[in-house]
């Protein structure tokens, strides 16, 4: 799960993709990967275009390989699920170096891990070339309810004091030599973090009273910025057209 | 003079029973800049609540002008009334620093080049025109806590109350921060534990305690009666002589 | 537990994603009424607080650590309406800046870590609560069980989506017995962290806890010290015990459902789209051998989390009235 980052991936930069409109880099991501996701798995070209676009995609945006294939790590529980696969799936089996494998696993497992791959690939490309601020603007552009994104800056905004918090307590706690090895002993780490709600409350307590301090009334301002302009989105929708494109024909492809 | 802030008789206790506030009652003139002092929770902050109706008085009243403070005009109150809290971080929850200057004004109906000109002029007043598109939590304690004022300047309040605006500042920041409160032509209202920080900025101080004034005298007289000063658990700073430094302005 | 894009098939991507967003938008529309105007700001640092909760590493066994899912816990903490939004929040951030977790998977994502587990394991909580005394320790006890049921719970969810949209031959009997079971297992960590932090709560401001508002100030200042050690080898026990004859159960049914859910016309919404004809024809293939068994398994299970999660909507609806009726007696200032 999301353990152990409390800093989001954006990678500061000046490429075009960092500067298109938020709600555009959202919808082209979602349908890329929607692309990919309903290419039959036997079209392997049609992942390799995918993935090429992709890695084209993040080449223009300066994102660095190193970095991608670092992030890219979230999916590997996946892909050993995937791995499992073939030996568990039923149907045909077919031997390959001795082992006993199922056919529909293998394909299975491709597909799996395929897919994962591009899908988490765009992600990062978003997630890399757009700051959080600016993807809620996105959402909420793209018809989210205003309260769900508002509800979003605000964890974002105050994730990083949370997590502060959290630091400076258990530093305090292995200052005084605590360091459990058994459930059994985890009563101080549950307690801190039942404070830590406690603290983050209050906090959100008093950030109303700063906030209605300010003329706050319930929703909040809307205070406008760029919105996409209509060569902005013709280029999104080609970028995503091309994998659609390299999907339809796959699937006519393998379908006849 | 006319009075800016006058309270009268103000009782407040909190739901959970605890009484904050008993009878407490202070008048401060238009354009004069006084410290609120006295020890913790001894109601101050509950107080500064009460000025722009966060909380509403049990009993009593309060006035901001001519304005009574009630449910009815709290929209007007708070635009009048430019609340500065203690904790920088509650009062910075936008992403960026442009955007939680406008809030408030924003809140008022501003919109577009006027919004705009609101929020320059207030960054600009707190020396903090510079930093307009960052991110409150890459700011420095200081830069932090005159942007937190900056939100407040950008409503033109007419009152402005600070809740401890030096607790937690270095040397440099705690000195910026005296310039600019310095340079502004507002009322100003100072709760905090910092004795020299009053006598610097504030010609008047009151002392609360108990949820209401204990004393209220020039800051000079007030931090020279040790024995007034030790009955409400104040102090001043080791080797801090209040008759040897230079008087405020 | 963030599946990752094309994980399961478009099908059941959008289907569960329309669910989602229904559940999402009525638990928003709940929670506007409880929280009123300050539900941007408490609900965005309850949030905050989900979010660094799961990554607060506690001690399982000899040394190794797992870390908090906390849907439930937030359920209890806030009511099941906003414990959802906040979670949904999480998930729909970390697959959105953090990219964990596929934007096309949401759609499950959300469905079986926010929706199941704060109205699932408000439900558990809320039976818990009837069969416990109305004390503190018993508000503690009832969360262990719904937070550690919560787990098992979205594992089960997970299963069932699986018997619609799998992309691999692998049977419902397979992924249930696996998933259930290993869940479990992590449940007994999620409910023992739960629950203690909760009862911290309770010491400091019971006010905070939505799912203890019912109780007097006497009531909840009852409270029983557990011995730990005890109870989690317990549970321990309990849950292995447990995992075992579910995996067992479904063992005996090793594939077949996949089928039974083509034959029955379970996967015709799948199997009509017409970009997802291709690959999911070839799933017809295994026999059917032990159907009524798997049919058993995914039947209750599914009668199960539904029963579950209708009690927690039942307690976010009884929620809306009382406090429609009663207002919100909080103040607004600290």
């Amino acid at each position: 799960m999301g353990a152990g980052h409390a800093h989001p991936l954006y990678v500061h930069g000046h490429s075009p993709i960092h500067h298109l409109a938020p709600e555009v880099k959202i919808a082209a991501a979602v349908a890329y990967i929607a692309a990919a996701a309903v290419t039959p798995r036997q079209a392997i070209w049609a992942f390799g275009v995918q993935a090429a676009g992709v890695a084209a995609a993040i080449a223009v945006a300066r994102l660095g390989p190193r970095f991608v294939l670092r992030r890219l790590t979230v999916v590997v529980p996946f892909v050993a699920f995937a791995l499992c696969i073939p030996f568990i799936a039923s149907g045909e089996r077919i031997d390959v170096v001795g082992l006993s494998l199922s056919r529909e696993g293998l394909w299975g497992a491709w597909n799996v891990v395929s897919k994962a791959t591009i899908g988490a690939s765009v992600s990062i490309l978003l997630a890399g070339t757009t700051e959080v601020p600016r993807l809620l603007t996105g959402l909420s552009r793209l018809r989210v309810p205003g309260t769900l994104t508002a509800i979003a800056a605000f964890m974002v905004r105050y994730l990083e004091v949370i997590a502060g918090e959290l630091g400076r307590m258990r530093t305090a706690m292995a200052a005084r030599g605590y360091a459990p090895r058994w459930l059994w002993q985890a009563r101080p780490v549950a307690t801190s973090a039942g404070a830590l709600f406690v603290r983050s409350y209050e906090r959100g307590e008093r950030v109303h009273a700063a906030m209605l301090s300010r003329g706050y009334t319930g929703t909040m301002p809307d205070l406008g910025g760029r919105r996409a302009t209509a060569r902005e989105w013709i280029l999104a929708a080609a970028a995503s057209g091309v994998a659609w494109l390299v999907a339809l024909a796959a699937i006519t492809g393998t379908g006849a | 003079m006319s009075a800016a802030v006058e309270i009268r008789g103000v009782h407040f206790t909190y739901p959970d029973g605890r009484t904050a506030l008993s009878g407490l009652d202070l008048r401060v003139d238009v354009g004069e800049r006084v410290a609120l002092l006295g020890p913790n929770g001894a109601g101050k902050t509950t107080l500064a609540l009460h000025l722009n109706g966060i909380n509403l008085a049990d009993a009593g009243s309060v006035h901001i002008g001519d304005l009574p403070v009630t449910e009815a005009v709290l929209a007007d109150i708070r635009r009048r009334v430019g609340l500065v809290f203690q904790d920088a971080d509650d009062q910075l929850f936008m992403p960026t620093v442009a955007e939680d200057v406008a809030f408030g004004p924003a809140n008022l109906g501003l919109r577009g080049s006027e919004l705009a000109a609101r929020v320059t002029e207030a960054l600009r007043a707190v020396g903090a025109a510079d930093l307009g598109d960052r991110a409150p939590h890459h700011l420095s304690g200081g830069e932090r806590r005159r942007v937190a004022l900056a939100t407040v300047l950008a409503m033109r309040p007419d009152v402005l109350v600070l809740d401890e605006p030096t607790s937690g500042l270095d040397p440099a920041g705690h000195r910026e921060l005296v310039e600019v409160l310095r340079s502004l032509p507002i009322t100003q209202l100072i709760i905090t534990h910092d004795l020299p920080f009053a006598l610097e900025l504030c010609a008047r101080s009151v002392i609360v305690d108990g949820g209401r004034v204990v004393a209220d005298a020039p800051t000079s007289d007030i931090l020279s009666d040790e024995e007034l000063l030790g009955r409400h658990r104040l102090a001043l700073p080791f080797g801090f002589d209040p008759r040897m430094a230079r008087p405020s302005r | 537990m963030h599946a990752p894009d094309g994980f399961l098939n478009v099908g059941t991507a959008v289907t569960t994603g329309a669910i989602s967003a229904g559940a999402v938008g009525a638990s928003l529309r709940q929670m506007r009424t409880t929280l009123r105007d300050r539900q941007v700001p408490l609900a965005g640092l309850a949030a905050a607080f989900i979010f660094a909760a799961q990554m607060v590493n506690f001690p399982v066994a000899a040394g190794t650590t797992g870390h908090l899912l906390g849907g439930a816990l937030a359920a209890i903490l806030l009511g099941p309406a906003a414990g959802a939004v906040v979670v949904t929040v999480v998930v729909v951030v970390q697959a959105l800046a953090f990219a964990d977790g596929g934007l096309t998977a949401l759609g499950y994502n959300v469905l079986n870590m926010a929706i199941v587990t704060a109205f699932g394991g408000y439900g558990v909580f809320a039976l818990a609560r009837r069969l416990l005394p109305g004390t503190a320790s018993g508000v503690v006890a009832a969360t262990a069980v719904a937070a550690g049921l919560s787990v098992p719970l979205s594992a089960m969810a997970f299963a069932i989506e699986w018997l619609f949209g799998a992309t691999v031959p692998v049977p419902f009997d397979t992924v249930f017995g696996a998933m259930v079971g290993v869940h479990l297992l992590i449940g007994v960590g999620e409910g023992a962290i739960s629950a203690m932090a909760v009862g911290a709560i309770l010491a400091a401001r019971p006010d905070l806890v939505h799912g203890a508002r019912d109780l007097t100030p006497g009531q909840t200042a009852d409270r029983a010290r557990i011995g730990l050690r005890g109870v989690t080898i317990g549970a321990v026990l309990a849950a292995t015990v447990l995992a075992t004859v579910v995996s067992q159960f479904t063992a005996s049914a090793p594939d077949g459902l996949e089928r039974v859910g083509l034959d029955q016309g379970l996967m015709a919404e799948a199997r009509d789209h017409p970009l997802a004809s291709g690959p999911f024809a070839e799933y017809a293939t295994d026999g059917v051998r032990n159907e009524q068994v798997s049919l058993a398994v995914a039947g209750g299970a599914g009668v199960a989390v539904t029963l579950l999660i209708g009690l927690g909507v039942g307690a976010a609806v009884r929620d809306r009235r009382t406090h429609g009726a009663a207002g919100d007696r909080r103040p607004t200032g600290v």
